[in-house]
């Protein structure tokens, strides 16, 4: 088995919410390797958006470790998470979130961009992810003019450009009808098959079906880790 | 300090101003202006709306600039052209003693104004005092054959046009001789060449002016408009002017002048219409003017003459000036300041509508000061573009207030760069407070925004 390029260590995470203290999180450990295709599961409210909140650098656990590539990234400052965000991290969302104002190729650059990338270079890259999932013809649209499953494929090639350690998607198809949802699954196990580290929250059971190992959320802990 | 700069690089401690400074090069820059601009033409009504505050802002500094240079430049010229070392004396009819002429229809012969006495007692009394210039005014029409101009003639001394910087254009001006001899000499003002000799050169030539011919010796430079206060309220001013020689006047037209007004006759006995004072120190203006102040009061027991003095009126001219710069100033300020409150109005609308937008770029690696540029350099180009704009019309309104009003307008050359200056510091500050409440969102908040 690989080494662990991700690893929680007794992760807890507390809102407080005026007297009411929300424990979303009560102490999750786990790791992930490279290669993995994860799936977190759980009822509504258990806490998996927050997890991936978490795993995704967007927010700091209250208590416990995680370390991400070997280094302890849980007490970084908001720069360093940024930097972390942009060169180890890939995200793909269920409402796409592309940025409107910008065509298919240049919301694929963003993370680039933010990394100040020479242009032409991130241009080609670019251009070579949106080859690759499919939407080479649609370069220059913007993202109003692309259907669900075209503008969730440019979040995929957007979360492929900086060539991150782990992919982390938060209900990727919930947006999406079967079939554009299908497409969209594919495209996860290609990239799985190459190498890809995926970690994807999904209420479908079908859906955890296609990946290599499943995790299931209940109240803030792991209920199970299963792999297939 | 490297060092820890590197590691503030490298460990996301907070680098503090230094290290924001460092991480601002040029292509993020201009990168950020494209994007900005994106953002912008996305919403190109809201955004030109927003820029209008900046724009009546910046062009009405300019234009307001240029028109109050222009009026100065102008009251400046007319106050040099009576010449600052200059008190100037004139004429004037006494108001009583023309009800009194007005009522009897009979006529009889006014005398009032300034007299040869006074000049003598001025040269007397009063020290400091180099030259004085004694004028006759007279209205008659001057004639080249069946040519005719209605014309101011002025009967003066051979210094005056050195007194009252006004220079010959061609030919000359009469000599003590031609006063001590009372030749029938004559000057004429460029402006009436037109209608007089539009084809030829009036060097040489003759006109004629009732009974009496004048030989023309040499032509007056063009003035741009008769100045007011050197016309004076009395005579209807006369674009027109022509010079002969102060003797040959008072022997031609006598001491009474005489006009026909609606069937009454009315005339009048004026030895002199104006004196022009010139005082040799220029500090000493003021008080030579004080000086024949209480002399004419002395004298002259009716107030039938008045006194100009330009550099008093050059003071006041300066002294409106600095009014106008701090209303204008003020006026300024408060246009600029609604612009700017406009432009941060808006960038806070812009930032809550893009929370979203905001969260987005923070997942995919950008970092509080990539948000805060970016809103910045918006609100910048916002400011920037209304600024371009507001000058671009603040240099056009002078142009069509000078084509259509006739008001001469100066732009200064600093002017319009200063105005957009400010404009782009509006932007910046009012855009600051925006761009640092966008930089501080919380990603996992923003993310969630609908
Ligand atoms: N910012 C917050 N402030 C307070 N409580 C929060 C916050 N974010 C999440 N929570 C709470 O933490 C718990 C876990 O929320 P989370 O969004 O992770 O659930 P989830 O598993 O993603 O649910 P769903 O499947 O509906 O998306 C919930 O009880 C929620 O109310
Ligand atoms: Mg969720």
């Amino acid at each position: 088995m690989s080494n662990a390029i991700l690893e929680c260590c007794d992760v807890r995470k507390t809102y407080q919410m005026g007297p009411v203290t929300v424990n979303a999180l009560r102490g999750v450990s786990f790791a992930i390797h490279e290669g993995d295709f994860v799936s977190i599961m759980g009822p509504s409210g258990c806490g998996k958006s927050t997890l991936l909140n978490l795993l995704g650098c967007l927010d700091r656990p209250s208590t416990g470790r995680y370390l991400l590539g070997g280094d302890d990234v849980s007490q970084l400052e908001d720069d360093a998470l940024s930097a972390i965000r942009g060169t180890r991290l890939g995200f793909i969302f269920q409402s796409y979130n592309l940025i409107q104002q910008l065509s298919v190729v240049e919301n694929i650059e963003v993370p680039l961009y933010y990394q100040g990338r020479p242009e032409a270079e991130s241009r080609e890259r670019a251009i070579e992810l949106a080859t690759r999932v499919g939407l080479a013809q649609r370069l220059d649209h913007r993202p109003f003019e692309l259907s669900g499953g075209q503008q969730q494929r440019v979040a995929i090639a957007r979360a492929l450009v900086n060539d991150p350690l782990v992919i982390l998607a938060d209900e990727p198809t919930g947006n999406l009808d079967s079939s554009s949802g299908e497409e969209i699954l594919k495209l996860f196990t290609d990239l799985n098959r190459l190498g890809k580290t995926l970690i994807m929250v999904t209420h479908d059971p079908d859906t955890a079906q296609i990946c290599s190992r499943g995790i299931r959320l209940r109240d803030g802990v792991v209920e199970s880790d299963s792999r297939r | 300090m490297a060092a820890t700069l590197q590691s503030a690089g490298s460990q996301g401690k907070k680098g503090g101003v230094i290290a924001f400074f460092r991480s601002i090069d040029l292509v993020r820059l201009s990168r950020a202006m494209r994007l900005g601009v994106k953002s912008l033409w996305m919403h190109r009504l809201r955004s030109l709306l927003t820029v209008m505050g900046i724009v009546f802002g910046v062009c009405s500094v300019i234009a307001m600039l240029a028109i109050g240079e222009g009026a100065s430049f102008e009251a400046q010229e007319q106050i040099s052209r009576l010449g600052s070392q200059n008190i100037i004396l004139r004429s004037l009819k006494p108001p009583d003693q023309q009800k009194v002429s007005d009522q009897g229809s009979q006529s009889f012969v006014l005398q009032y104004g300034l007299t040869y006495l006074d000049i003598e007692r001025i040269r007397e009394t009063i020290p400091g005092v180099s030259i004085i210039v004694p004028n006759r005014l007279m209205r008659d029409y001057v004639w080249n054959i069946s040519r005719r101009v209605d014309c101011e003639i002025t009967g003066t001394v051979p210094w005056y046009p050195s007194m009252r910087n006004h220079r010959v254009q061609s030919g000359r001006f009469f000599t003590q001789n031609d006063l001590d001899e009372r030749t029938d000499v004559c000057v004429l003002g460029a402006e009436m060449l037109p209608g007089l000799f539009p084809l030829d050169s009036p060097i040489g030539r003759d006109v004629r002016v009732g009974g009496a011919y004048y030989r023309v010796i040499g032509v007056m430079e063009a003035r741009a408009k008769p100045a007011r206060t050197e016309e004076g309220d009395s005579n209807k001013s006369a674009a027109y002017q022509m010079f002969i020689p102060l003797t040959t006047a008072t022997t031609r037209y006598g001491e009474t002048l005489i006009k026909q007004r609606s069937g009454s006759f009315e005339a009048e006995r004026v030895q002199l219409h104006e004196i022009t004072i010139r005082v040799a120190n220029r500090e000493e203006v003021i008080v030579v003017a004080e000086a024949i102040k209480d002399l004419m009061l002395h004298h002259h027991k009716k107030k039938d003459y008045e006194m100009t003095v330009p550099l008093e009126l050059l003071k006041q001219a300066e002294r409106t000036k600095q009014i106008f710069n701090v209303v204008l100033g003020s006026i300024a300020a408060i246009s600029l300041l609604v612009g700017g409150i406009g432009i941060m109005n808006i960038m806070l609308a812009t930032v809550t509508e893009r929370t979203r937008e905001i969260g987005i770029r923070r997942a995919l690696g950008a970092r509080q000061r990539d948000i805060a540029m970016q809103f910045l350099v918006e609100a910048v180009l916002l400011s920037g573009t209304g600024g371009i704009l507001g000058v671009m019309l603040g240099i056009a309104i002078p142009f069509f207030v000078s084509h259509f009003a006739g008001m001469k307008t100066i732009i200064t050359f600093w002017s319009p760069p200063m105005a957009f200056g400010i404009s782009a510091i509006v932007g910046s500050v009012f855009g600051l407070y925006p761009a640092l409440r966008a930089s501080r969102m919380d990603p996992v908040e923003a993310l969630r925004h609908e």
